[in-house]
């Protein structure tokens, strides 16, 4: 197995890593035969294409090259079933096409390759067979050659009837936040967001689609103001923000609903009270110049709890004790109090049940009514088709497409986001 | 199989029944101790407690051992609810005592009482800056605190012995000939002494009551104000803290310098309470910023608790240069006091964690 986060120990070398957790010689005598194991490790290295120096520390290789570490360590182990969780993710095009020879010579050697991606045009160039998994289900095995890059789309995202109805007709106003060719670089500092323009009205819902991990965090980071952008203007009301500051953007009337809730939106150790003014400290009712007023957060925690039915036993109950939806519903009515301009909300709905899908949905529509642009990011197409305007598809950090929610087919928006045009 | 595991729950009796349980472990462990060294345990038992709480003027010597104690667990109380470990209270401690003292030596013919706040000050000052510099490197360049605070300890450690040994600082008595053979500091003048306060034979010096004005003032500012709110949220999940807007940069600075001015002030307080000169050999073999980090620990990083841990080390402490004599070793003493200590820390697990027993091969229902 190679893992899509590699298992290796950052200051040993690569042979070291290749032998690590390998039970049948070296790994068992108590001395390790440098020299033998570089041999070894040099011979596959060549055969497949693999170049890696065997004694460079593993903390000098690139991405790439660590990846080649994984693909020998399995080799090494002799191993016939390979199994590559999105290999390409954290490659470069060149290094991928290195990476597609060296799994063409391993089939030919008799091995068995399972590649996971939901990258299209991987598939189609890689696959004998396609396997489509939706919801942890199988959806369909056929062979890649039969298979047709938009049939594909069509399965990976399904083609459900929608549950939520659209009746909605909101008032559309002037544009509130407007991004200008935003640039931001990942935890990795490679760049993650690419010249992303896009302009959300008040009362307008517009939705990031999009496969996990192609920028669409690190660009609600950056609007929120919890990450520097490279490059680009960010305007809220038509006022330019200066950018990487998130006291700034929260001033400014930017709301924002982040993807880990219990870490970043609460701070899990802290009662709920305290996580109910986490941003409305600095002002009255919560504080008076430097000093807090317990009784006023006291009453604040028990007004969002009676009137968002948060399950609590009461305002000082650890947040950790609470349930996703619980939690979730702490964050909207939060965000919301602060009376906001523009509301960002990153996967609001992940890892909740039924129901709170459906109270975060009603409050999403409530913040669009009262005039709030909305801006939704999201990998559930269901739920992008349910609430949003316009729908932006984000690929590689890059809005690959806009389409309107009403003519968009899934098909399309499936494409869209497997990075076919 | 006895395996450790996390408890889901951490219920509120607990904090009370693990230490006395583990206090009275540590006591049966040192009557195996004492009974092997032909000494009478529960004799021994009553003795430390006599020499510690009860003795004429016991109490007073307790004081006297607890005031630094509560200094120092304080300084590492503060820091430590914020995640910043901040191991530098030995050092800032010294660089209070230095300030201190010489701005005492300066000031001296003012009157008393401004050259004491002059001398609260200065130490409060110097511990201040000192840990500034692993709060600064922290903030800005990620560098553990850890690390720096700790590596400042020895640097501060041959600073002041250099002051008072390696040099004719200003610090140092150059007066007559005893002073040339055997260096120590000047003595501060007499407006520069604290005062203290006796009740029934009981001696209440400034510096304790310094201490429990500060225990007091840092739990304000922890539950009571925006800046103690901040330092909460920031040390729970530091993330949270930046989602909020909050500048957690010049929060781990400002947590920084007002860990190392407690510390310093407690410098300060062994100038003007106890010792009236600068004493590197006293205050380097007391080792009073470590210990305060095992009493911050012990007190959960509670400010009053702080205050309450201190009083009690600060009795075993003084127990247990009473006891040691030519039948008592003083290596004893030190094993007694460990074995308290070990057992108290060591207590602490079981608060966090459980014990479950399980056989070999048994079913996993049967084991539950």
């Amino acid at each position: 197995m190679v893992h899509q986060h590699f298992r290796l120990v950052e200051p040993f070398t690569v042979a070291e890593n290749i032998v690590l957790g390998d039970h049948r010689d070296v790994g068992r005598t108590f001395l390790v035969h440098t020299r033998a194991i570089e041999r070894r490790v040099a011979d596959l290295s060549e055969r497949y294409g693999l170049a890696v120096d065997p004694r460079a520390r593993i903390w000098q290789l690139s991405v790439g090259e660590q990846q080649r570490v994984e693909i020998l360590k399995t080799l090494y182990k002799e191993a016939r079933i390979l199994i590559l969780d999105e290999p390409t993710a954290v490659l470069t095009p060149q290094e991928s096409r290195q990476l597609f020879g060296t799994i063409r010579a391993m089939a030919e050697d008799g091995r068995t390759i399972i590649f996971i991606s939901h990258k299209l045009n991987e598939v189609k160039a890689l696959a004998d067979n396609v396997t489509i998994l939706r919801r942890g289900r199988t959806v369909a095995t056929l062979s890649a050659a039969e298979a047709a890059r938009r049939s594909l789309a069509a399965l990976m995202v399904g083609r459900e009837v929608e549950l939520a109805t659209r009746n909605d007709r909101r008032e559309i106003g002037e544009t509130c936040l407007a991004l200008e060719a935003i640039s931001a670089e990942g935890d990795r500092g490679l760049p993650a967001v690419k010249s992303v323009s896009l302009g959300v009205r008040r009362g307008e819902i517009v939705a990031i689609a999009g496969v996990a991990g192609n920028g669409q965090r690190e660009l609600a980071e950056t609007i929120a103001g919890m990450r520097a952008s490279t490059a680009g203007t960010i305007r809220v009301a038509g006022k330019k923000l200066k950018g990487g500051d998130a006291r700034e953007a929260i001033a400014a009337g930017i709301a924002y609903v982040p993807e880990d809730r219990l870490g970043t939106g609460l701070a899990p150790g802290l009662s709920v009270a305290d996580n109910v003014v986490l941003k409305s400290y600095r002002r009255p009712p919560a504080s008076r110049g430097p000093f807090l007023i317990l009784h006023k957060i006291r009453e604040l925690a028990e007004a969002v709890i009676q009137r968002y039915d948060v399950r609590a036993s009461g305002p000082d109950v650890p947040a950790r004790q609470l349930s996703g939806g619980n939690l979730q519903k702490i964050v909207l009515a939060r965000e919301f109090s602060g009376e906001p301009v523009v509301l960002v909300a990153a996967s609001p709905t992940r890892g909740l049940d039924v129901a709170a899908i459906q109270t975060v949905h009603a409050y999403l529509r409530d913040a669009a009514e009262g005039g709030v642009g909305v801006l939704l990011i999201s990998e559930d197409l269901d739920e992008i088709r349910a609430l949003a305007d316009r729908i932006a598809v984000m690929y590689e950090g890059v809005v690959v497409g806009e389409r309107n929610a009403e003519t968009a087919t899934v098909e399309e928006l499936g494409l869209l986001m497997a990075g076919g045009e | 199989m006895i395996r450790i595991e996390r408890r889901l729950e951490q219920p509120r009796w607990l904090s009370v029944v693990v230490p006395v349980v583990s206090v009275a472990f540590a006591f049966l462990l040192a009557t195996v101790v004492l009974v092997a060294t032909h000494h009478a345990p529960l004799h021994t038992f009553r003795r430390l407690f006599e020499a510690a709480f009860l003795d004429k003027g016991a109490l007073t010597e307790t004081i006297v051992s607890a005031t630094p104690l509560a200094f120092t667990g304080l300084c590492a109380a503060v820091a430590f609810r914020m995640n910043l470990f901040n191991i530098g209270g030995e050092g800032q401690l010294y660089a209070g005592a230095i300030t201190g003292a010489t701005v005492a030596l300066l000031l001296g013919g003012a009157p008393s009482p401004v050259v004491i706040v002059a001398m609260m000050l200065a130490g409060a000052a110097g511990g201040a800056l000192l840990a500034a510099i692993p709060g600064i490197l922290r903030a800005f360049f990620s560098t553990s605190e850890i690390i720096t605070s700790l590596m400042l300890n020895y640097v501060v450690a041959l600073i002041i012995d250099y002051l008072i040994f390696g040099s004719h600082s200003y610090l140092r008595d150059s007066s007559g000939f005893e002073a040339s053979v055997f260096p120590q500091g000047k003595t501060l003048p007499d407006s520069a002494t604290w005062p203290s306060w006796t009740i029934q034979g009981l001696v209440i010096p400034l510096g304790a009551l310094v201490a429990v004005a500060v225990a007091g003032g840092v739990w304000f500012l922890y539950s009571r104000t925006r800046f103690g709110f901040e330092v909460q949220v920031i040390g729970d999940s530091a993330r949270a803290g930046r989602y909020a807007g909050m500048r957690t940069r010049r929060k781990i600075v400002a947590v920084m310098c007002l860990s190392g001015a407690i510390a310093g002030l407690g410098g300060a307080s062994q100038d003007g309470d106890f010792r009236h000169q600068l004493d590197p050999r006293g205050l380097i073999q007391a080792n009073y910023g470590y210990a305060g980090i095992v009493v911050a620990a012990l007190a959960r990083y509670n400010p009053f608790a702080v205050l309450l841990v201190a009083f009690l080390l600060g009795g075993l402490q003084n127990a247990g240069y009473t006891l040691q004599g030519a039948d008592f070793p003083n290596g004893l003493v030190g094993v007694l006091q460990g074995l308290l200590l070990f057992c108290v820390l060591g207590g602490e697990l079981f608060i966090r964690y459980r014990l479950r027993f399980e056989r070999r091969h048994a079913p996993a229902t049967e084991s539950a």
